[in-house]
C-alpha cells in the first residue's frame, strides 16, 4: 500500500503541475493515526500531506457532488467501491462526469479500528499497513495483527476489485477478483421467526441517537432537501422532531436508498452506536436480484434501477407469502 | 388470552384505488355484501398513488393490517401505475416481514369495479388472517429499549 499511495502522490503532483486538474481530493492524516479524512488539495506542495492506507475508508464519491460543480477539473481517487458510486450519482445526474478525472486506486480492504481495539489494542497511537499484516502502535509496544481480521464489516464482504468507471488506474497488486457472499447475514434473520426479527431489530435500532451520520456520508442520500431534514431548526441537517420520522428514520431511509443503495457500506462503517445497516440495504438488494433479476446499482451510469421499472410479468406481491417458512 | 383474543377486532386500512377497487368496493355497498366493519378505506387516485410511508404511517397509527388494492395489471387506468405497485409494495411488505411485521399483515389484491363480491370475500378473507395473528407488534416500539421481562 504504501508504494501505492507514493504513485498517487506523484501522480496528482504530475497531473496539477500539467494543469490537467487544478484540485485532487484524497485522503490526508485525521486526528489520529487511524482516522484519515477526506481532504482537497490545491497545490502540489498541499499533496504532501495525502495518505493512503487501512484507514482511507471515506467513499469520496459524495464530495464529487459539490466539487463537480466548480470551476476546472478534480482529481479524485476512487477505490473499486466507490466508483460504483460515482456511477450511480452520474445516473441520477447529480455529478458532472467532465470536471472529474478519475483514478481508480487499487485496494487492498480497509481496516475497522474497533475490531483493532476489541481485539486487545488499547490505546493505539498509530496503525502501519504492512500488505498482509497490520501493525497497531500502542501506548503499550506493537500489536500485529492479520488483515483479514481486522477487516470492515464491507471489506469482509467486498463487491470485487473491478474500477466500474476510472480514467486511468493505478493498480500495483492485481487482487483476486471474486465477490463475497454478502447475503449471509441477511438469511440469518430471515430464518429467524418474525417474534425474533422484531426483537433483534428492536434492540438495534432502539440504540440509535440519530446523530444522521448515516444519512449524511450516504451517496445515495443526496437530496437537496432531504425529508429529514427540519428547514426550521436553522441548523443544517438537524434532525427533525417529528415523531413519526424519529420512530421510522431506519425504514424510510432504507426504502429511499433501495435500488440506489451500491452497498459501499459507509453508513455502517460510520455508525457511533454500531448499528448494522447494511443488513437493511442488503435485504432490499437480495429481493431485488431474487424478483427482478440480478442487478448491482452503480456497475453502469444507464441501466433503470428496478424500483423505478416494472415489467409486464413480474412477480405477483404474493410471492413473498408463498415463500414458506412462517406465514 | 383467548378471551381477549376472540373479542380482537383487527384495525384495517384499505387503501384502494378511485378507478377499480374503489368501484369494486361501492358495488359490494350496493350489492349488501358483508365485509368486517373494521376494514377502513382510504380512497386514492391510483394504487401507486401510495407512497410507503402511508403504509408505515397506518402502522404508526395502531393498524394491525394494510392491504392494497387496485386494478388488475393492464388495466391500470394511468396504464402503469400498478405496475409500479406491484414491485413497490412487494419490496416493502417482505422487508416490513423482515423487521418482524409478518407478511399476513400486509397484502396487494386486483380488484377491478365490477368485482363486488371478490371485494367483499378478499377483505373478509383478510381480517380473520388478521385477527388469527393478533393484536400487532407496534412498530415505533422498534425505536424503544426493550422492556426487562419480570424476573430478569
Ligand atoms: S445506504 Fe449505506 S451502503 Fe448504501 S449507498 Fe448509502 S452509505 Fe452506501
Ligand atoms: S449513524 Fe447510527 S446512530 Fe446515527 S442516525 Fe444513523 S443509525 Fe442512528
Amino acid at each position: 500500500m504504501q508504494k501505492v499511495a507514493e504513485i498517487a502522490q506523484k501522480r496528482a503532483i504530475q497531473l496539477l503541475n500539467q494543469g490537467v486538474v487544478n484540485r485532487v481530493i484524497g485522503w490526508k492524516k485525521g486526528e489520529f493515526g487511524y482516522d484519515e479524512t477526506p481532504a482537497v488539495f490545491t497545490t502540489a506542495a498541499g499533496i504532501e500531506d495525502f495518505r493512503y492506507d487501512v484507514f482511507s475508508a471515506p467513499n469520496l464519491s459524495k464530495y464529487l457532488i459539490d466539487e463537480s460543480k466548480k470551476e476546472g477539473k478534480i482529481l479524485a481517487f476512487l477505490k473499486p467501491c466507490d466508483t460504483y458510486s460515482f456511477n450511480q450519482l452520474i445516473k441520477e445526474h447529480r455529478v458532472n462526469r467532465d470536471n472529474v478525472y478519475i483514478i481508480g486506486i487499487e485496494c487492498g480492504g480497509m481496516a475497522d479500528i474497533n475490531t483493532i481495539r476489541n481485539r486487545g489494542a488499547a490505546g493505539v497511537t498509530d496503525v502501519a499497513d504492512n500488505g498482509q499484516t497490520v501493525i497497531a502502535h500502542t501506548l503499550y509496544g506493537d500489536v500485529t495483527f492479520d488483515k483479514n481480521e481486522v477487516l470492515l464489516e464491507k471489506c469482509q464482504a467486498c463487491k470485487g476489485k473491478k474500477h466500474v468507471i476510472f480514467d486511468e488506474l493505478i493498480v500495483v497488486n492485481p487482487q483476486d477478483d471474486e465477490p463475497k457472499n454478502r447475503f449471509a447475514g441477511v438469511e440469518a434473520i430471515e430464518n429467524m421467526t418474525p417474534e425474533e426479527r422484531f426483537a433483534f431489530w428492536r434492540e438495534q435500532l432502539s440504540k440509535c441517537i440519530r446523530c444522521n451520520a448515516c444519512r449524511n456520508v450516504c451517496p445515495a442520500c443526496s437530496c437537496l432537501q432531504c425529508v429529514f431534514d427540519n428547514p426550521r431548526s436553522g441548523v443544517a441537517s438537524k434532525a427533525s422532531p417529528d415523531t413519526f420520522e424519529e420512530q421510522l428514520y431506519h425504514i424510510i431511509r432504507a426504502f429511499h436508498v433501495a435500488g440506489r443503495c451500491t452497498d459501499c457500506g459507509e453508513c455502517s462503517r460510520v455508525c457511533p452506536q454500531d448499528i448494522p445497516l447494511h443488513l437493511l440495504n442488503r435485504k432490499f438488494i437480495k429481493d431485488m436480484n431474487a424478483f427482478y433479476g440480478e442487478y448491482k446499482a452503480g456497475e453502469d451510469s444507464e441501466t433503470r434501477p428496478p424500483l423505478v421499472n416494472f415489467s409486464k410479468d413480474d412477480a405477483e406481491p404474493s410471492v413473498i407469502s408463498d415463500k414458506g417458512g412462517d406465514k | 388470552m383467548s378471551v381477549e383474543h376472540e373479542s380482537f377486532k383487527p384495525t384495517i386500512v384499505a387503501f384502494c384505488c378511485n378507478w377499480c377497487s374503489y368501484a369494486g368496493a361501492d358495488l359490494a355497498g350496493s350489492g349488501r355484501m358483508q365485509y368486517p366493519a373494521n376494514v377502513k378505506i382510504i380512497k386514492v387516485p391510483c394504487s401507486c398513488r401510495v407512497n410507503p410511508t402511508f403504509v408505515l404511517r397506518a402502522f404508526q397509527r395502531g393498524a394491525d393490517g394494510v392491504i392494497m388494492c387496485g386494478c388488475h395489471p393492464g388495466d391500470c387506468h394511468y396504464s402503469t401505475g400498478n405496475y409500479y405497485t406491484r414491485r413497490r409494495m412487494t419490496m416493502l411488505f417482505d422487508f416490513l416481514d423482515f423487521l418482524g411485521i409478518e407478511r399476513g399483515r400486509t397484502r396487494v389484491e386486483w380488484v377491478s369495479a365490477a368485482e363486488g363480491a371478490r371485494f367483499a370475500s378478499v377483505m373478509n378473507d383478510f381480517v380473520k388472517n388478521v385477527t388469527e395473528l393478533g393484536p400487532n407488534r407496534k412498530i415505533t416500539d422498534l425505536r424503544t429499549k426493550p422492556e426487562h421481562k419480570e424476573g430478569e
